[in-house]
């Protein structure tokens, strides 16, 4: 099964959890069983963090495969992503933003 | 697409890795490209900014009513023309910031949180009329205490800027507000066990100042908001679909309804990813019902603009007496400016990346001041942290008695090392500048009394990005390409000689725009060193889909099957048993059928790039000190950097000297000079001495090319590492030329004075 380190302060929010051995498939699925387990990290997956998977840094792609054996780290974003997608759900929360 | 599959793709390498003709250059050299302030349009208005005058102040009202009465005053904004936001981060250039701070930085709410921040703005019929109005706007302000220094910040006592900011990273979680934003901290192996290793070891803290990006075109922006709100936007940026995202969140409208074009830019640096006139050209036009157009003064720019951070890093490491690091441990504490988001992350994950450490702590803190909000600047925060470390590098060298080169050899990171902040490096060149730098006749030439020679290295991550490029053959078979990041290093040339190997045209034959942001979809900005990576990436993308798309046609007009055709060298070919029976068609022959064959013809890259691979490089320095006047002259300057593959080498080079250039700058002359009452006193380029060309020598640039494995030409980024070494390198010189370790920058005239003196060093020893 992969190895998921959590890099920097996200091991604070596992409650100094740090290594998890998952069956995530793709990043996607990777997100969704850390916040299966912890919901707490479910705002900041979502807020941007950069995945390095084999050593091979991604940021803002939930369709990138994980092997069965990888190293996957999960790190503070080093740049910012998408501004789009995160307009238009954040247009979904925020009535104010009407026009 | 990997690098294999690209040469077996049927493009040639003709013009990659040449040094063509820049597309930008004719209009550059004649005045004729348009920059920010040269857009005009009929009707327009004078817009100008009302700014704090306090460091620190609470807005107790704001009375617009006597500049709205002036006649010429078609419209005055202030907070109450801008919703507020609600805190979330959203990425503004190569930081994180909060839509909440954003709102606040754009036009002041409750407070006023610098010297320069917005209050209001007026659009006007003309320049005179908007400076009177400025001053018509009565603004009560309460004073507050102010503090600028990022030590002093961090008190429990200090000037707190934002009641509702707890510190984040902390546990148990703060229950009284802090100016300290955020600790952060990357750990590896065991910090204590690796120093009890250590034969020697090296502690030291050093202060940087603030400095600016420099750029010389100043912020400009010309907005045309229609009463059905569609707007159209001109503006100096490195984002111009950020800028639309920024702005349409800001005055509430669909992205769609926001066209953004981007101006030739005279420089940007990370300086300009954030918006700062946009939104407030935007609020007037929509209010007067008339375009109106912006444009900062220089002192403006100082004043209300961002920065990087000030700070103070300590460092500490151990080596073994044969020079193998053991240790390395650092505490970073960064400006933020008035809002929370230095690159405080950035500069902790970069501190050790150069080398093979197995134990590494460092502890990063990101601290509010009333300074403007800092903003990118080229590898933003690494260069602070990196200095701080290689002049501990160069310290034990001199311990243990190694060459500086060497040690930096044996402890270099290599393919397979395990980076501190985790996952472990594929192929880096490190090594590589290293062994360059070595072999030059510079490291060789001897010096004399007062002189003196330093090394550093330095890292940067890059990155890829969301990317859209597009290839159109026009009928005359010329090929016009558009790009979405704008070109503040090379992009046009870099990116036509891909599309003109790709597809097998001459180089002069391919014509490169920058698009706005109705013509292309999403690109993200360029910074990052993304924008030659990720670019031409789009680019082979979109020369694919011409290339599949010319088979295809090619197959329906011989009749026969994909197998018996093949695209190579800017022709389709008949092959096998059809190979006598057709001639080969160029790009040109379909062009002229286009219409007959299915239709235009073109291809559009839609990519989120991924596989940037790091930058490392090496910069060797020497320098001469003036002991009567503590002035230090650059004697020669040599950087030697691993490009991946250099696209357009001439430009690959400018990065280089540019990177350096700045360094320099950065290490020997520029700070923010802040009176007792918070205000900056040298906001303009007299006072604020940035190098200019009689200052530096010729830089000379190694070019390194150790591929990236992920690109199809192996391109890394290479825009932000050159300015991360000068700093360490040029300490690392004045420590050999006068024997004093330099912890504080800059290292100008009026310091270098003082420390030989009081060191009793003088023109006579």
């Amino acid at each position: 099964m992969p190895r998921v380190v959590l890099v920097g302060n996200l091991a604070q929010i596992t409650g100094g959890v740090a290594e998890f051995q998952l069956s995530a498939t793709s990043v996607k699925q990777l997100f969704e069983q850390l916040s299966d387990l912890h919901p707490a990290l479910a705002r900041h997956l979502e807020d941007g963090v950069a995945v390095a998977i084999d050593g091979q840094i991604y940021q803002d792609t939930l369709l990138e495969p994980i092997g069965p054996n990888s190293e996957v780290f999960l790190l503070p974003q080093i740049a910012g992503g998408s501004a789009s997608g995160d307009y238009s759900r954040r247009r979904a929360r925020n009535p104010a933003c009407t026009k | 697409m990997t690098m294999a599959e690209t040469t077996a793709n049927g493009s040639s390498q003709t013009y990659i890795g040449t040094r063509t003709i820049r597309p930008d250059g004719v209009d550059k050299v004649t005045g004729r490209a348009r920059f920010g302030a040269d857009f005009n349009l009929p009707g327009q208005l004078v817009g100008r900014v009302l700014r704090s005058p306090h460091a620190h102040a609470r807005i107790v009202s704001i009375d617009a009513s006597k500049a709205e009465a002036l006649p010429g005053v078609k419209a005055v904004i202030t907070r109450d023309d801008f919703g507020d936001q609600p805190s979330e981060f959203v990425p503004a250039g190569e930081m994180m910031m909060n839509y909440k701070d954003v709102v606040r930085n754009v036009m002041a709410r409750e407070k006023a949180l610098y010297e320069g921040h917005a209050v209001a703005a007026v659009a006007a019929t003309s320049v005179a009329i908007a400076r009177r109005a400025l001053k018509l706007i009565d603004v009560k302000y309460e004073v507050l205490p102010h503090v600028i220094d990022v030590v002093q910040a961090m008190r429990p006592d200090a000037p707190l800027l934002h009641d509702d900011l707890f510190t984040a990273g902390v546990e148990p979680k703060p229950d009284k507000p802090s100016n300290i934003a955020k600790r952060v901290e990357i750990t590896l192996g065991d910090i204590d066990a690796g120093f009890k290793k250590a034969d020697v070891v090296v502690e030291r803290e050093f202060k940087t100042a603030p400095v600016h990006q420099g750029y010389i075109e100043p912020h400009a922006a010309l907005a045309s908001v229609s009463e059905d709100g569609s707007t159209e936007l001109w503006c100096s940026t490195q984002g111009h679909f950020l800028v639309r995202a920024h702005c349409a969140r800001l005055l509430g409208l669909d992205i769609s309804k926001v066209r953004v074009t981007a101006s030739e830019i005279g420089g940007g640096f990370g300086g300009k990813t954030i918006i700062y006139l946009e939104p407030l050209a935007m609020a007037l036009s929509r209010k007067a019902k008339r375009p109106v157009k912006m444009v900062m003064s220089r002192e403006e720019v100082f004043k209300a603009t961002g920065p990087t951070s000030g700070a103070t890093v300590r460092v500490k490491m151990g080596a073994t007496r044969d020079g193998k690091f053991v240790a390395g441990f650092a505490e970073l504490k960064y400006q933020a400016g008035a809002f929370q988001g230095s690159p405080v992350q950035p500069g902790v994950m970069c501190a050790y990346a150069p080398y093979d450490i197995a134990n590494v702590k460092v502890i990063g803190y990101d601290v509010v001041s009333n300074r403007p909000k800092v903003a990118a600047y080229r590898a933003p925060g690494a260069p602070i942290s990196e200095f701080a470390v290689e002049s501990v590098v160069d310290e034990i060298a001199k311990k243990l008695g190694l060459d500086p080169i060497e040690l930096r050899m044996m402890n270099a990171a290599r393919e397979g090392t395990k980076a501190a902040y985790g996952p472990k490096f594929g192929p880096i060149g490190l090594e590589e500048t290293l062994n360059a730098v070595k072999k030059t006749e510079h490291w060789n030439t001897p010096l004399r009394k007062w002189q003196g020679r330093g090394v550093a290295s330095g890292f940067w991550f890059n990155i890829g990005g969301e990317t859209c490029a597009s290839l159109t053959v026009n009928e005359d078979g010329t090929v016009s390409l558009m790009a979405g990041t704008p070109d503040i290093g090379g992009l046009r040339a870099s990116l036509a000689a891909v599309a003109a190997d790709e597809l097998g045209v001459p180089y002069d034959k391919v014509r490169p725009i920058i698009g706005d942001t109705g013509s292309l979809g999403f690109n993200f900005l360029t910074g990052g060193s993304r924008s030659a990576f990720s670019g031409s990436m789009a680019i082979v993308e979109a020369a694919k889909q011409i290339k599949n798309d010319l088979c295809a046609r090619a197959c329906k007009l011989w009749e026969t099957k994909p197998d018996q055709v093949a695209f190579e060298h800017g022709h389709v070919k008949p092959l096998g048993s059809i190979a006598e029976k057709f001639k080969p068609m160029s790009i040109a022959d379909f062009a002229k059928i286009a219409g007959k064959t299915g239709g235009p013809i073109g291809g559009v890259g839609r990519i989120n790039a991924q596989g940037a691979g790091p930058s490392l490089g090496t910069h060797l320095v020497d320098l001469e000190v003036d002991p009567e006047t503590g002035r230090v002259t650059i004697l020669r300057y040599t950087v030697a950097q691993d490009a991946g593959r250099a696209l357009h080498p001439a430009y690959v080079e400018g990065q280089f000297q540019g990177g350096a250039v700045q360094g320099i700058g950065w290490a020997l002359n520029e700070e923010y000079i802040y009176g007792d009452d918070g205000k900056l006193q040298n906001a303009g380029f007299l006072d604020y001495r940035m190098p200019v060309a009689s200052d530096v020598p010729m830089i000379d640039a190694i070019l390194v090319e150790v591929a990236n494995p992920r690109h199809p030409y192996g391109v890394r980024g290479v825009g932000e590492t050159p300015i991360v070494p000068p700093l360490g390198a040029i300490a690392n010189a004045m420590e050999n030329a006068t024997g004093i370790r330099f912890t504080e920058l800059p290292m100008s005239p009026p310091k270098v004075l003082k420390a030989l003196k009081e060191r009793g060093v003088s023109a006579k020893a």
